[in-house]
């Protein structure tokens, strides 16, 4: 069986030349939860645009595969990756507050989607959709699905957009840090939330979160960033136990720890980061475009 | 929270003064054939220079007094009406529609079609809009149509800006990235996504706009190149008061007055009703 996502040797460039994802590899299985972590600026959202297709225009893809379901997206003409992309993946945003469009209420917004690009009767999109909203423990729908994004919490907006996500079965789902934005109490909930609605479908989802706890929640797999770069990538549970990069085990010293909440707090070591830097350096000298 | 809601939600007093007045003129100049106490263009050399109705010598039904040439001050302003109502939403509506598509198709699409539009625009805007009107007008002939045609011609560009950076913004939005995810096309998420949220902005400039091109009407009307100049228009009529001020002030003064609330109302009109439909309020 072919995994849900696929991606190979994936290298992106500024319009300055400057490299921002440096071949990555990874890949996520059918029901699988891949966590993509690493710090600001480390290109862990890029990959999820440039597996949706919504890069910025001045990045550009200079080489690598990437496959959904063993199609390879490089291989379509624009109009059937657009098609292929709507109709297999979704996007649980990081910002429930401008992920909704401000002027048009939470039902028509929500079943749009299903009529206009999956072709359901508007019948079926709004059972489903229902159906989502109860998934999601929304209790009023009928208020919900009248309502204006702003006349709704934050954790409500999130939970619309997960139950939104979910309604068109896709196979794959790019969740781009969905907590952040929200209360801490709600995170949990939401992420709780997450992960029930993605062990009942079987969804793979490539989870981008820069918070090693919320790793540790939900994803079986994790692939480490820096600069672009993918440094390690292992099953997260070994991972936890047996980090192999000293990046990796920086990063997991660096994160505050609830039985010790002052002590553990170290920034990530100096000569480790010096260190990545230069192995990244030489990787870019001997760097060449694949099919350049 | 629930009260600033209520408040938004209902009718503001600013609003309510506005559209009232806004209402009153414009039923007036629709219905002026009804309405008007006497005959605009009657001339009555008896009658010339009567004072409005609290001074002495004025005379009965001819309320705000008569100009030079007896004719009535009330009459010319309500049938002045009409023309500047005309101009108003013809003028307004054809540069809304011009400039706010070409604003949203530059703020949206960017690249290319944006650099042209934004150029075009910037190149308008060096004219200075009166001089560039009364260019017009004397090419384009004396006459209603001309003076549309050349308010619309100016003002679209005040649509174009503002639209533009208002898509601009939208269109950076986390739901326009969704709705691209999801396939829709982009001129879909343009006119679905992008247009309702810029609308109540659009709204605004269209009202702000009418007024705008009921001074440009009387500029041009001032110095006679709007229409024929028998018929009454509210800068016509400021221009003859403005030559008999020290005999007749109430040929200038009610005109003025005239225009200026009717200027004020069409701009806070339009702010009262983007409060009003702007679902955030931005």
């Amino acid at each position: 069986m072919s995994p849900c996502l696929e991606i190979r040797r994936l290298s992106a460039v500024l319009p300055d030349g400057q490299r921002v994802l440096r071949s990555i590899s990874l890949n996520v299985q059918p029901g699988e939860v891949r966590a993509l972590v690493g710090e600001s600026g480390a290109g862990k959202t890029m990959i999820g645009k440039a597996v949706l297709g919504v890069l910025p225009k001045s990045v550009r893809i200079v080489e690598g595969e990437m496959l959904i379901e063993g199609e390879d997206l490089g291989r379509l003409d624009a109009k059937a990756r657009r098609a292929l992309i709507g109709a297999r993946t979704a996007l649980i945003p990081q910002d429930p507050l401008t992920a909704l469009n401000p002027s048009r209420r939470i039902g028509p917004q929500t079943t749009d989607r299903l009529v206009r690009i999956l072709g359901w009767s508007g019948e079926r999109a709004d059972k489903r959709i229902r159906q989502l909203l109860d998934e999601v423990h929304i209790r009023d729908p009928e208020r919900v699905l009248r309502s204006y994004p702003h006349e709704l919490s934050g954790g409500m907006r999130q939970r619309v957009l997960i139950a939104a996500a979910f309604a068109a079965e896709p196979r794959l789902i790019v969740a781009d840090e969905p907590t952040t934005a929200l209360d801490v109490t709600v995170q949990k909930q939401i992420l709780r939330l997450i992960a029930e609605l993605q062990r009942d479908h079987g969804t793979a989802i490539l989870f981008v979160t820069h918070d090693l706890g919320v790793v540790a929640k939900i994803s079986q797999k994790v692939s480490v960033l820096y600069a672009g770069k993918v440094v390690e990538e292992a099953e997260t549970a070994d991972l936890f136990a047996a980090p192999q990069h000293p990046y990796t085990r920086a990063l997991i010293a660096a994160t505050p720890r609830y039985t010790d909440p002052y002590a553990s707090l170290k920034p990530v070591d100096e000569t480790v980061l010096a260190g990545l830097t230069a192995e990244i350096a030489a990787a870019d000298k001997a760097w060449r475009p694949s099919h350049d | 929270m629930d009260e600033a809601r209520i408040s938004r939600r209902g009718l503001s007093p600013r609003l309510w003064l506005a559209g009232g007045w806004l209402l009153i003129a414009l039923l007036a100049a629709i219905f002026a054939p009804l309405i008007a106490p006497q005959d605009p263009l009657a001339q009555d050399l008896m009658l010339e220079r009567l004072p409005p109705f609290w001074l002495d010598g004025a005379e009965p039904g001819y309320w705000l007094g008569t100009d030079s040439l007896g004719r009535d001050l009330l009459s010319r302003l309500i049938f002045g009406g009409r023309i500047a109502f005309i101009v108003a939403f013809a003028a307004a509506t054809s540069a809304c529609l011009i400039g706010s598509a070409l604003g949203l198709i530059a703020g949206y699409f960017g690249g290319w079609a944006d650099r042209i539009i934004s150029r075009i625009v910037d190149v308008w805007m060096a004219f200075p809009p009166v001089l560039f009107a009364i260019l017009l007008v004397a090419v384009l002939g004396t006459g209603l149509s001309s003076v549309i045609i050349a308010i619309a011609v100016i003002d679209w560009t005040r649509f174009c800006r503002v639209i533009r950076a208002e898509a601009m913004s939208q269109a950076r939005m986390d739901y326009v990235e969704s709705a691209r995810i999801a396939g829709y096309g982009r001129i879909g998420i343009m006119l679905r996504e992008v247009l309702p949220n810029v609308l109540p902005s659009v709204v605004a400039l269209l009202s702000l706009e009418m007024g705008i091109a009921v001074i440009v009407e009387a500029i041009l009307s001032f110095v006679n190149l709007s229409i024929s100049t028998d018929d009454p228009t509210w800068g016509g009529i400021i221009a003859e008061g403005r030559l008999s001020i020290h005999q007749a002030w109430w040929v200038l003064v009610f005109p003025l007055i005239t225009l200026i609330l009717t200027v004020l109302s069409f701009s806070q009109f339009g702010e009262g009703l983007k409060a009003r439909f702007d679902p955030v309020l931005r």
